[in-house]
């Protein structure tokens, strides 16, 4: 009885894992398919000239530097915006908020913003900042992205730290650590690599938004590093190009797409890299 | 944590420091995606010729109309033209800049382009769901000796709103009185039957993938997807090929001079060999503008594109628009706008 | 002396750290403030925006199924619906999923392929959801249209009760082109957090677990699950909100039909996807404001859909002790 109930777990188990490994490979599945997809079809424009050039017209050889410069210029800004309030509203809601009713609707209103359309909230920042200042400007674009990063980096903060077993909070405080010391000192770096992940999500996520930028940051078809007017960028550039009927412009936007998921990659890379040397 | 942190915002913080003052010279534009490629062209070909930097983006021509009222550009493109009385509540001047046309495609294998023909009303019936098969007798009596299948016709229109759907129904509102009653004219509309594909690109894909299908493009898809295009009979009764001659025929015949602001819709323009689909797009300027300067290089640049821009809007398969109409132009940017 | 001085270092060193506790506090919770005035300043502006269509259509606007640019009558029961059954099939798909392949990152990978396949398929939010929409529209559409959908309305479609769900022509795109299209965008936003939280668990939990006989798949379903439950949660309504809210992907494989129809295969509509696909030339204000009440009306869904799940969560919690 004892033989055939073990054999039973057992095959259980065989089966639940071979499911857990087909789940891995159909997510592995799609992602080869698409990144396939991108690098065939921008292969064509995939060579130096992308990092050098601007959107050209059609008809007309090119590359993506301006869209790649404001991109990274809204991005950065708004990691610099909305990671550090993110952090740090997740720390709230998982230090000082865990029991308490205001901890709740903050965590509730949160999960509603998570779900915010990206075209709504750039059509709050549309009313907000561009119909107010009188003109399109990436910096209008850097806030709409922080916005949509905000809630991202709230959550899972709020879940990791509060992850982080309470024994090490409790040898912080039978040290004689004041609370935000044991917060910043001890759980912070307990949950480093879980907040990591969700600002990282979240960078992945705003790298590819195309309807917030449209009302706040519009596009730019030149150079330009004046934050305070309309800027290029990558996600409005793809969209312009691949809904349009030129095939070198198809190419130009594939190729970009391609590159934004490379850099999400490298990032992603580079930060869990610098974490583990870390510990 | 914190090491990143810092790189992350160091970096940040460099971008952000590279900010230099606003280029006084850089035009704003949004607006229609039917003009997008035409005008970065002649942008692109204005500032190697020593212009100032003209930024026009497609974000729609409802978009167009809704930034130039809310003067968060300097100019706005449209392909619906307003009213006077909507110019004049708004403070606003127009004008048309280039012209173009939709075309219908098929999907009907052994057929060419031009081998197929359609009438205005014929066209609303197929889009209106009452002819549904491609061996309809009142598709073959408009194409004698043409070999048409038996199967179902599958409709794909646009699932976005969009400039090209307006003028598309225009026609059809013009041509057929059910049409007129039944959808109407507009960006969007409450299409009887068929499948809704997203943009030009999307309606392009659909008619290319799905056998025996129609759908309506702007010319310069066709073209450059290589797909069969339909001939559609004009007001005169004539049996006209899509094509770059064909739609000057129409700007040229189409009555500008009854338009007070320009507020005219070129579908089924009179002329012997006017394609009736025809259609132009309209640019949108205050007539007493917040920054003189931009406004002025804004019209700075039109007056070149007008007059020195025609070859490239031919090789983009668009339409330059007729000296005749040109002069028009002209005189009303010069007596309207400041 | 000196230890009278001693006495009031410590004392100072203790009401300056209570003040710098006092601080932090304030900083944390001002942030949290943010979030919420953030929140509540978007639904404002979308019901400022949307007033017009409250005023003109009334109660109707949520219950009519019309949706008419032309003659000006609009209402946000098909949107509302699609966002709904989208967003659910999504997470049918992605929950699952990720759950498997957090599973796998756990108890079956050697450590070594633990940290490229976790980067990978944290890859999958890295894609621009605009090519997702694009890769959905040109690529993965017509392998629907041609392979799929032909094999589902022969096999699937004459069932009894299901059966109606999977009738149709094959279009390619559709209902269930774009739920499959979301779930694939959920995926690495529920499974990073639920792999990060899997490993978090601590290892001597798991080595007693094991130490007792445990088979891994018990050990993740009875140690690793009920200590991560909460999180597990929280991982999954990041993905609910992502598939919500998701705009460009589901803009260009839903097909913006304003109709109803049982079958997935057939177009149908999200209240993102029609802001996204008829806002910017929408050419009247009842237009506009009737997109913008679509907007504000999806805070609404959102807050329905998150206080039902809460109350459900607070129930089983409160069950399971």
């Amino acid at each position: 009885m004892n033989r055939s109930l073990m054999r039973q777990r057992r095959i259980v188990n065989f089966i639940a894992l071979c499911g857990a490994t087909a789940a891995t490979l159909f997510g592995l599945v799609w992602l080869v398919w698409i990144l396939w997809t991108t690098l065939e079809k921008g292969a064509t424009s995939l060579n130096l000239q992308l990092f050098t050039d601007m959107t050209p017209p059609p008809g007309t050889e090119g590359g993506l530097l301006n869209a790649f410069f404001g991109s990274a210029a809204m991005i950065g800004l708004a990691v610099l915006i909305g990671t550090p309030i993110g952090i740090l509203a997740g720390t709230y809601l998982a230090e000082f908020g865990l029991r308490s009713k205001i901890g709740g609707v903050i965590r509730f209103v949160n999960d509603i913003l998570l779900s915010a359309p990206s075209i709504i909230i750039g059509l709050f920042i549309y009313e907000l900042v561009v119909r107010q200042v009188g003109h399109f400007s990436g910096y209008a674009g850097a806030l709409a992205l922080a916005v949509i990063l905000l809630p991202v980096v709230v959550r899972t903060t709020d879940e990791s730290l509060r992850l982080v077993p309470n024994e090490l909070r409790e040898a912080g405080l039978s040290l004689g650590l004041p609370k935000w010391k044991i917060i910043s000192n001890v759980v912070y770096r307990a949950g480093a690599t879980g907040v990591a992940t969700g600002v990282l999500l979240a960078i992945a996520r705003i790298s590819g938004e195309t309807a917030p930028l449209l009302f706040t940051a519009l596009n730019n078809q030149f150079w330009s590093t004046d934050m305070n007017a309309p800027m290029a960028n990558i996600p409005v550039v793809i969209f312009q190009y691949a809904m349009s009927p030129y095939d070198h412009w198809h190419a130009l936007a594939w190729a970009g797409a391609f590159i934004v998921t490379v850099f999400v990659l490298l990032l992603s890379i580079v930060t869990r890299v610098l974490l583990k040397t870390r510990k | 944590m914190i090491k990143i942190a810092r790189a992350i915002g160091s970096f940040a913080v460099a971008a952000t420091m590279c900010v230099t003052t606003a280029n006084a010279g850089e035009v704003t534009g949004a607006g229609a995606t039917f003009v997008y490629p035409i005008l970065s062209k002649w942008s692109g070909d204005y500032v190697a010729a020593g212009g100032d930097r003209v930024n026009y983006q497609s974000i729609g021509s409802g978009g167009g109309i809704a930034q130039i009222k809310a003067a968060t550009v300097d100019f706005g493109a449209s392909d619906k033209p307003l009213s006077s009385d909507e110019l004049a509540k708004a403070g606003l001047a127009q004008f048309p800049v280039v012209v173009g046309g939709v075309v219908p495609v098929v999907n009907l294998t052994g057929l060419r382009s031009g081998q197929i023909r359609f009438t205005g009303p014929l066209l609303a019936d197929i889009f209106l769901g009452k002819v549904t098969k491609w061996n309809d007798p009142a598709i073959v009596r408009v194409n004698p000796g043409v070999k048409l299948p038996g199967t179902a016709i599958t409709v794909v229109h646009r699932s976005d709103g969009s400039g090209t759907t307006f003028n598309f129904a225009h026609y059809l509102s013009q041509v057929s009185a059910e049409w007129k009653s039944k959808v109407g004219a507009g960006t969007s509309l409450q299409w009887p039957t068929g499948v809704g594909g997203k943009g030009n690109e999307g309606v392009a894909a659909y008619v290319k993938q799905l056998p025996n299908s129609i759908g309506y493009v702007e010319y310069a898809y066709a073209t450059q997807n290589k797909m069969t295009v339909g001939q559609v009979q004009n007001a005169a009764g004539k049996f006209i090929m899509p094509s770059g001659r064909t739609f000057q025929q129409a700007a040229a015949h189409a009555n500008w001079a009854t338009a007070k602001d320009f507020n005219l819709v070129m579908t089924n323009a009179p002329g012997a060999d006017s394609y009736p689909i025809t259609a132009s797009t309209f640019v949108l300027m205050y007539k007493q503008p917040k920054d003189a300067a931009r406004s002025a290089a804004a019209l700075k640049f039109f007056r070149w594109a007008l007059t020195k821009g025609q070859k490239q809007a031919i090789n983009l398969q668009y339409v330059p628009l007729p000296p005749a109409l040109v002069k028009r132009i002209d005189a009303y940017i010069t007596q309207n706008i400041k | 002396m000196p230890t009278q001085a001693a006495g009031q270092g410590h004392r100072s060193a203790y009401v300056s750290s209570a003040f710098a506790d006092r601080l932090f506090l304030w900083l944390t919770a001002g942030a949290g403030w943010i979030v919420f005035a953030v929140l509540v300043g978007t639904a404002i502006s979308m019901a400022y925006g949307g007033r017009e269509a409250f005023q003109t259509f009334g109660w109707n606007f949520i219950v009519s199924s019309d949706w008419d640019a032309v003659n000006h009558k609009f209402g946000a029961l098909i949107p509302i619906y699609g966002t709904l059954l989208s967003s659910a099939i999504a997470l049918l798909i992605a929950v699952p999923i990720s759950f498997g392949i957090a599973t796998f990152l756990a108890e079956v990978a050697p450590p070594w392929l633990r940290g490229p396949i976790g980067m990978a398929i944290e890859l999958l939010a890295g894609i621009p959801s605009i090519i997702y929409g694009m890769w959905g529209l040109f690529i993965f559409a017509p392998f629907m249209a041609a392979t799929v959908e032909p094999w589902l309305t022969e096999n699937l479609g004459p069932w009894p009760i299901i059966g109606p769900l999977f009738v149709g022509p094959p279009l390619g795109i559709g209902m269930l082109t774009a739920a499959i299209i979301l779930g694939i965008m959920t995926i690495p936003f529920i499974s990073s957090v639920m792999r990060d939280v899997f490993q978090a668990v601590p290892p001597s939990l798991r080595e007693s677990a094991f130490a007792m006989g445990a088979t891994p798949w018990e050990v993740v379903r009875k140690v690793t699950l009920p200590h991560t439950r909460s999180a597990v949660v929280g991982a999954i309504f990041l993905g609910l909100g992502r598939a919500l809210g998701e705009t460009m992907a589901v803009t260009f494989v839903l097909g913006n039909a304003h109709d109803f129809s049982a079958s997935l295969l057939m177009p149908g509509n999200s209240i993102a996807a029609t802001i996204a696909n008829e806002f910017t030339e929408a050419d009247s204000p009842i237009y506009l404001s009737s997109l913008i009440a679509l907007g504000f009306l999806l805070f609404v869904v959102t807050f329905i859909v998150l206080a039902i799940a809460k109350i459900m969560l607070s129930r089983v919690e409160r069950r399971m002790g």
